[in-house]
């Protein structure tokens, strides 16, 4: 750190100009919106039986994709960092599938696939599952867009973990299962913990993959971006706006210990 | 290294690589070939038809001019942001990183509303610009600011964690040397951060290619104008044209496959 390098104005003029511009501005602009709506309006919007119900399926099932993200997320981490199998590399991309893939063509070819008439939806409509325009659809593409943060925070932490504290777990007398639970599974919590909120806070504002396979039923499988969706489609900006506000609070009141636990993490490597 | 005293039991290593490789295979492979059996379901007369449509290429087309637009401008506020979070103290510092990762935390549709707040025609500057005759929301500029603001930590996030590992002095002993500030970002900076800095650009541009939210809430969806390939593969797909909004959306799927090869051969060359 030093004053003697060159750079900090032009820098500085670049970031403060582009930062204003983005994000401060409208920033501004949103809570500005939402507060030309008199206190009652606000707890008529997001009291709203419709918007209360909106924002439970946002909230559960994000938390189901997330909670099924660290567990998937955790073994497809293990298996690529510590198996050597035929197809490795292929899977290791295959993981970043959900980050490059367009959300919307994520939507449309999930609702496809398990919708009832579809590859994998047509046999599990004849045992009575449906998974297509069910909540149980919506954890599907929330897991599927959660799926590469889940596996990139742990796996550069089991990367780095050390071989020799196994060893010794082992020469102690420890079975497998007993190292792999009591050594190897609390030295990964903090990064499987990291990789939940990444994944949760991702789920409570996706859109394009929701969309389509959700089915959008009122009070059942709606989700909170469609409601701010409509809102805009009414020109009830200032709905909307309180809705953005609301959501925002939200993501903020489960990313700031995402990052604690994520600065956490870095420090300790 | 030696994993061999610790290796898993066998039934133990099968049981997991059965279920990591099914998982990835049911959640992952399965939805991209259910994309190229839709687009070529009903023969390949269809789905060329489809991938050559006016209004296709013309979506294709505000797809990557929303992409060149910012990701280039992406790429200068990273860098200056960069800079100045890992290379100077100074008051608002932790403020400063906090908002450049703001967008990260931001669901697109709330994107796409603050857009509309500022630029709309209930917002800001929207009925003064109009005014001028200059159309921002539901018009390709409102396009490519949502595709600014989603894409916009992405080169930070990648440049800044290299950047502050690397520390400042051989950059210090460049300006003690003489060397300019120029000569000092082209010679030296440069070349150390230059596979993170390809990575975070390639990150955008993926990004950028596929955003759908943010967009969608802005451009009015005007088919052969302000519609980029995800909307219409969007509009297709709800007008029940289901074999042409596959067929349009393998050319998005062809555009991630490479993301994600280029993404690969960076990270060989950065660990290198």
């Amino acid at each position: 750190m030093s004053r003697k390098l060159p750079g900090f104005g032009l820098s500085m003029g670049i970031v403060v100009f582009w930062l204003s511009a983005i994000v401060v501005v409208p920033l501004v602009a949103l809570v500005g919106k939402a507060t030309t709506l008199p206190w009652e309006g606000w707890s008529r919007i997001l009291l709203d039986p419709r918007t209360l119900a909106a924002f439970r399926v946002s909230v559960a099932c994000s938390l189901a994709a997330a909670a099924l993200n660290a567990l998937m997320g955790t073994v497809v981490a293990w298996i690529l960092v510590r198996y050597p199998f035929p197809g490795r590399r292929l899977v290791d991309a295959l993981v970043d599938m959900p980050f490059a893939l367009p959300t919307a063509v994520a939507g449309i070819t999930l609702t496809s696939l398990w919708s009832p008439h579809g590859w994998l939806g047509a046999p599990l409509a004849e045992l009575g599952v449906r998974v297509a325009y069910t909540p149980l659809g919506i954890v599907l593409a929330l897991a599927f867009v959660g799926l590469p943060f889940s596996v990139r925070t742990v796996q550069p932490v089991l990367e780095e973990l050390p071989g020799e504290v196994e060893e010794a777990a082992g020469l102690l007398g420890a079975d497998r299962l007993q190292t792999l639970s009591r050594v190897v599974l609390p030295a990964l919590r903090p990064a499987i913990l990291a990789g939940f909120a990444l994944s949760f806070a991702r789920g409570l504002g996706e859109f394009g993959s929701v969309v389509f396979i959700s089915g959008n039923l009122p009070g059942r499988t709606e989700i909170v971006p469609l409601l701010v969706m409509q809102k805009l489609e009414e020109f009830k900006a200032p709905e909307a706006a309180v809705l953005g506000v609301g959501m925002l609070a939200l993501s903020f009141l489960f990313l700031l210990p995402a990052n604690w636990l994520q600065t956490r993490l870095r420090r300790r490597r | 290294m030696s994993r061999g005293a610790s290796a898993d039991p066998v039934w133990l290593r099968r049981t997991l690589l059965t279920v990591g490789v099914g998982w990835i295979v049911l959640l992952v492979v399965a939805p991209i070939l259910a994309v190229f059996g839709g687009a070529l379901g009903r023969g390949g007369a269809a789905f060329l038809d489809a991938v050559f449509h006016p209004d296709t290429l013309s979506a294709l087309k505000l797809t990557l001019l929303a992409a060149l637009c910012a990701v280039p401008l992406n790429t200068v506020f990273g860098l200056s942001a960069t800079w100045l979070l890992s290379r100077f103290q100074f008051r608002g510092r932790n403020l400063l990183g906090t908002l450049v990762d703001l967008p990260f935390s931001v669901s697109p549709v709330v994107a796409g509303l603050l857009l509309v707040l500022v630029w709309g025609q209930q917002g800001w500057w929207g009925p003064w610009l109009s005014r001028h005759g200059i159309h921002v929301v539901f018009a390709w500029p409102a396009v490519v600011l949502a595709t600014v603001f989603v894409t916009f930590p992405l080169v930070v996030r990648e440049l800044l964690p290299v950047l502050q590992e690397q520390g400042s002095s051989e950059e210090e002993a460049a300006i003690l040397l003489g060397a300019g500030g120029w000569t000092m970002f082209l010679r030296v900076t440069l070349p150390n951060i230059k596979w993170a800095l390809l990575y975070g650009v390639v990150l955008s541009a993926t990004r950028a290619i596929g955003e759908f939210g943010a967009v969608s809430v802005v451009s009015g969806h005007v088919r052969g104008q302000t519609n980029t390939l995800p909307l219409h593969v969007e509009i297709l797909y709800n007008e029940y044209r289901f074999q042409a909004a596959f067929a349009a959306a393998t050319l998005l799927v062809m555009l991630s496959v490479v993301a994600v090869a280029v993404k690969g051969f960076l990270e060989r060359r950065a660990h290198r």
